[in-house]
């Protein structure tokens, strides 16, 4: 019990430190299809250590609520991540939150962002604001949808409980599965800001989302924002990863079985993140009121994966 | 029957079954008609498959045949004529503006729920391992009739209704393993008559009322009605 806590501890410092890798995974790997030359995978560990050194500058009407909500985003964030298995099952921190609580913690996240942006009284904030709470309006059934067609198989809202399932039923060709993954890799293109929704690499003002909040943050705020959206994007990558191709995850808190883990998962993530990036690729920037569409087409998906549950998987 | 207890192959006809149920959704959902004539492409081909893999699991060796003539003709005959009439029409980089297209993605999961409440009694009396896949059969005919009632261009009907042969022939083979082959012959080459006449059709109305918009066929073109200018500028464009 106390090694199984341990783990967890351990786990979460895992994604608290492998975060960043990933996001420079993807820079990397989006930098070479673009046939450009790319910043070392390690970047974002320095362009952080740079932030966190940085004078912390405040604009003269910022409230409390522009200087704790880094600090709310963060730890949301990390509660977020403490809920969703990387390496090991069981995941004694997964019985604190379900998977429904798991979306709550991300919208509080997203709600505090929103406030900030609306807090320092610049255009841009607000409109950033406005757009992210129409983006997150939308994703949000859809996220919700998808979970429940998880949980209708598994029969729990326990992310480790109902990746544990998904382990211990074998191979199962399940198609509301397939539905529930194709809506779900929407949904986190969509929450995590990538193209077609937002630009992560942008800031022109007529585009950005997230960005346009955050554009008032400096110094050790912007890093734990910063920081906190790597996590956020690990925690999609792993929830999708783990939940839909659990092979490989280890169920014991052994040395060898712990070793096959981390490999396998290092593999789904980079397949998953190269992906990630030929989507990217091929793919334009949306126009903004297009958007409705694109989630109302995840939330369709998410739909027929529960349809498709009940209708050809259990047969009344 | 719970999916847990089925082998990897039928897993897999209801794998594809419900692909092929997403193929009608995705057409309904696609204003464009080339995309539109490759989904249609597809959904054969995916049925074919779903076709050949009962033909294995059901050891039916004659619905190999119908397999075959479902991807020779559903798959790339129809949509090879479809190609080449939407090009000589010029209607081949025309896109439809949907109405409601939230609306009616939401419709047609109505669609699939009613579906499987009406056919839950039919299922019960099959004893067959695709039986799950009658509802979803029964909602690839039912989509196709949305497409058909919702889509104002003749191209995107006309592919409504060859999609709601899919769905038959789908149910014919889940629900029955398959419909004598005389029937599904007279069948298929109904079916390819129809994309020829449908042909002609197109060409017929184009040369009458300039438009390929069936709900323009409700105007009586003996009657002079001045039309307004606007109007005049708004067809045009459409």
């Amino acid at each position: 019990m106390i090694e199984a806590w341990t783990f967890a501890g351990v786990q979460l410092l895992l994604y608290v430190i492998g975060a960043p890798l990933l996001a420079g995974w993807v820079k990397r790997v989006k930098c070479r299809l673009q046939n450009r030359a790319s910043p070392s995978v390690f970047q974002p560990y320095r362009d952080l250590a740079k932030l966190l050194r940085k004078h912390t500058t405040l604009a003269e009407q910022a409230s409390w609520l522009f200087r704790i909500t880094p600090y709310v985003v963060f730890g949301t964030t990390l509660v977020a991540a403490a809920v969703v298995p990387l390496l090991a099952l069981p995941l004694p921190t997964a019985a604190v939150a379900d998977v429904i609580v798991l979306a709550g913690f991300l919208a509080l996240g997203r709600f505090f962002t929103a406030l900030a942006g609306l807090d320092i009284g610049t255009a841009f904030g607000g409109m950033g604001s406005s757009r992210e709470m129409m983006i997150g309006a939308l994703a949000e059934p859809a996220l919700l949808m998808t979970v429940f067609t998880v949980a209708m198989s598994a029969g729990t809202t326990n992310v480790s409980e109902a990746v544990g399932y998904a382990l211990n039923s074998g191979l199962v060709l399940r198609p509301s599965f397939l539905f529930a993954a194709l809506a779900l890799m929407m949904i986190a293109v969509a929450e995590t800001g990538r193209v077609p929704i937002d630009n992560p690499a942008t800031h022109l003002e007529l585009t950005m989302v997230h960005e346009a909040m955050i554009l008032e943050y400096s110094g050790r705020h912007l890093a734990l924002i910063e920081w906190a959206s790597s996590i956020k994007f690990l925690v999609y990558f792993a929830l999708i990863a783990n939940l839909f191709l659990p092979w490989g995850i280890a169920t014991e808190f052994t040395g060898p079985a712990l070793a096959q883990s981390a490999a396998a998962i290092i593999a789904k993530l980079a397949v998953l993140a190269v992906l990630l990036v030929v989507w990217e690729t091929v793919m334009a920037k949306m126009r903004l009121f297009r958007v409705p569409q694109y989630l109302g087409f995840a939330f369709m998906l998410a739909l027929l994966g529960m349809l498709t549950h009940v209708v050809l998987e259990t047969g009344g | 029957m719970d999916i847990t207890q089925l082998g990897l192959y039928d897993q897999a006809i209801l794998m594809f079954a419900a692909v092929v149920l997403f193929t009608s959704f995705a057409m309904l959902a696609q204003p464009r008609i080339v995309p539109l004539i490759n989904l249609f492409a597809w959904q054969g081909a995916l049925l074919s498959v779903t076709t050949a893999l009962v033909a294995y699991v059901s050891k039916h060796p004659h619905l190999y045949f119908s397999a075959g003539l479902t991807l020779a003709l559903k798959a790339f005959l129809i949509p090879w004529m479809l190609h080449r009439l939407a090009v000589r029409l010029n209607i081949h980089h025309e896109i439809e503006p949907l109405r409601y297209p939230s609306l009616i993605l939401l419709g047609g999961a109505a669609l699939v729920v009613f579906s499987y409440t009406v056919l839950a009694p039919v299922v019960e009396l099959s004893k067959l391992t695709t039986r799950n896949t009658i509802a979803a059969s029964q909602a690839v005919v039912l989509l196709g009739m949305l497409l058909m009632i919702f889509r104002k261009k003749a191209v995107a009907q006309v592919i409504g209704f060859m999609s709601i042969e899919n769905g038959l022939f789908f149910a014919a083979v889940v629900a029955t393993y398959g419909m004598p082959m005389v029937v599904e012959l007279g069948v298929a080459f109904d079916v390819l008559v129809a994309a020829v006449l449908f042909g002609v059709f197109f060409f017929q109305m184009r040369e009458s009322i300039d438009s390929l918009d069936v709900d323009r066929l409700n105007r009586l073109r003996e009657v002079d009605e001045p039309i307004a200018p606007e109007a005049y500028g708004r067809e045009r464009d459409t």
